[in-house]
């Protein structure tokens, strides 16, 4: 039964792996993997001297971890905020709407974003404009690149991620609200001393699990915002791989350049396993 | 349970409320915004006019795009894609979770098996080995390419092997005690349990494979063979116009490229925001289901 499937994932996922091994070949296409010279870790000590190196892991870190602070932060507190609203449809209209970009692709999204961010004819300009401040140009600016995809990171996740929050929120029981409000607990008390405390091992849980994002900036979305003014601060290791790879065709480099970064994303992957089995008892099966 | 309401609390609730529709607001003013846009004239759209409502109502956006050839052709790529894409991951998915849902008492290697595809999420080729394999298993520039390397969908697989885990165990013994084998079971008795997961999962594999773009854009030397997304990358993001054909070029420079695109964008979300009220409530209870355990 499992047969059919087990094949496949040999083929497309373990297949690849195999792959890995021109990271340490001059790999030529037309002489294939068994006729390419190996240079063993040439490849990496190209990328550790490229100038670039540098600034691009560092983007990809500081990028990630913006992301990651945010989108455990802001469902959290759309959550508990939602969680107050007792009239049940507006509750759901609100969860309706949030969801919504979730299922969007970067591609459309990025549209949008292109669209009315642009200095020139976009909307987010022209309001800037009519309170007296001169259009900024987001997506061409190293200064905003950055702000401009952690906000709209968040603006397509957040509806998403609230949902796990909101399903650990009715997971608490309710006795211990009317104790706590027999006891003379304010709403902030209630908040402070039951729901956050009810929740934390699922705070905790997902903290440990965008551990292994580390190294996962977005391709996606960098990809479809960025252009080469702004490669200073917002070029990825994913992109980087990309236009090493496929379009300048240097094909061992940018293998190299992906296996160091899995390697480095499946350690902080385990870790962050280990952490979550030891701090929320989260296994996978 | 009375509560008794302070004027601090009454200030709470005012807030909360207008805040809420505020953020509600915030996540799908863009999008009308560039349904407006497309609606609009394109002399009003340059003009910055256009903010909510469509200025100078026009469906010369809309007329311009179904007269692409390019842009129908990538239509029927990702239907064709959805079509066959789908239907495979939901077989596999189907026929790997129901195995692995299994005790190791009843199905010995099934630790084994679990981690060979928990282990894909973890680690991978990578992209220029991945490219090398599509190339080497002859599918480049196929619908195939499209399909096979994402045929199994590891995740999914474990939404739906949590999902058939909760299914009282009794159920299966019944059916074996009337001698159904396992395939019975699995097509009798677990897949019509299960059909608001399955509703779930189809969901979550028919978004994944109408937004898939990046495939589509390396996968597919022809154009011609791009699905929408990977189409709508080339023209709308990269502004890249060589898939165009000169004949499409030309009545472009006649009607504003920004209310075009505007009419793409819509159309490339709409089936999307067709299916997304309906199926909502599934993947809500679908996904606590398979995320959430005791």
């Amino acid at each position: 039964m499992i047969l059919p499937g087990l094949l496949l994932i040999l083929v497309y996922n373990y297949g690849p792996m195999l792959g890995l091994v021109i990271s340490f070949q001059k790999f030529i296409p037309a002489r294939g993997i068994a006729h390419s010279a190996w240079i063993g870790l040439d490849n990496f000590k190209y990328v550790a001297n490229l100038p670039d190196t540098k600034e691009i892991l560092w983007n990809t870190i500081v990028i990630a971890l913006m992301k990651m602070v945010a989108n455990l932060i802001v469902p959290l507190v759309m959550a508990l905020l939602l969680n107050e609203v007792r009239k049940a449809f507006f509750k759901r209209g609100v969860q309706t709407l949030i969801y919504l970009p979730h299922f969007l692709s970067w591609i459309i999204l990025g549209g949008i974003l292109i669209d009315i961010l642009s200095p020139s004819e976009g909307i987010v300009g022209a309001m800037l404009k009519s309170v007296g401040i001169e259009p900024i140009y987001f997506l061409g600016s190293n200064h905003w690149f950055r702000f401009v995809l952690v906000t709209s990171d968040v603006w397509k996740e957040f509806g998403f991620n609230t949902i796990v929050y909101l399903a650990a929120l009715t997971g608490i029981n309710p006795s211990l609200y009317e104790a706590a409000i027999v006891d003379g607990a304010g709403r902030w008390k209630q908040t402070w001393y039951i729901t956050l405390p009810g929740i934390a091992s699922i705070i905790v849980l997902l903290s440990v699990l965008s551990l292994g994002n580390v190294l996962n900036a977005g391709f996606d979305q960098v990809f479809n915002l960025y252009s080469p003014q702004v490669y200073e601060t917002g070029d990825i290791i994913d992109t980087f791989v990309y236009r090493i790879g496929l379009q300048e065709a240097q094909y061992g480099v940018a293998t190299a350049v992906g296996l160091f970064k899995s390697i480095v994303s499946l350690s902080f992957i385990s870790l962050s396993y280990y952490l979550a089995y030891r701090l929320a008892n989260y296994r996978i099966f | 349970m009375v509560e008794h309401l302070t004027p601090g609390r009454k200030a709470f609730f005012a807030f909360n409320y207008i805040f809420l529709t505020l953020v509600a607001l915030a996540c799908v003013l863009p999008l009308l915004h560039v349904l407006a846009l497309s609606f609009s004239s394109s002399s009003a759209a340059s003009a910055g006019y256009v903010k909510l409502w469509p200025v100078e109502f026009t469906l010369s956006s809309y007329k311009y795009v179904a007269e692409q050839k390019a842009f129908l052709k990538s239509i029927g790529v990702t239907l064709e894609r959805v079509a066959i894409g789908v239907s495979v991951n939901m077989l596999l998915t189907i026929l790997i979770a129901y195995p692995l849902s299994k005790e190791t008492g009843v199905f010995r290697p099934r630790t084994w098996y679990a981690w060979i595809f928990v282990i894909t999420i973890l680690f991978n080729g990578g992209l220029i080995p991945t490219y090398m394999i599509v190339k080497y298993t002859a599918i480049m520039d196929t619908i195939w390419a499209l399909v096979l390397p994402a045929a199994v969908p590891v995740f999914n697989v474990i939404l739906m092997l949590n999902f058939f885990r909760n299914l009282p165990k009794e159920l299966e013994e019944a059916s074996f005690m009337d001698g159904a084998g396992h395939w019975t079971t699995l097509w009798r008795i677990y897949v019509p349990l299960s059909l608001p997961s399955l509703a779930t999962v189809t969901l979550f594999a028919t978004v994944g494979h109408w937004n898939a773009w990046f495939d589509g854009l390396i996968f597919m030397n022809t154009p011609d063979h791009y699905p929408l997304q990977s189409y709508l990358q080339t023209i709308i993001i990269n502004q890249d116009f060589s898939a165009m054909a000169q004949a499409d070029l030309d009545s472009l420079t006649k009607i504003s490229d920004r209310t075009v695109k505007a009419a793409q964008i819509f159309l490339g979300s709409l089936p999307i925001l067709l299916v997304y009220p309906f199926l909502q409530r599934f993947f809500i209870s679908g996904i606590v289901l398979g995320s959430v355990k005791e």
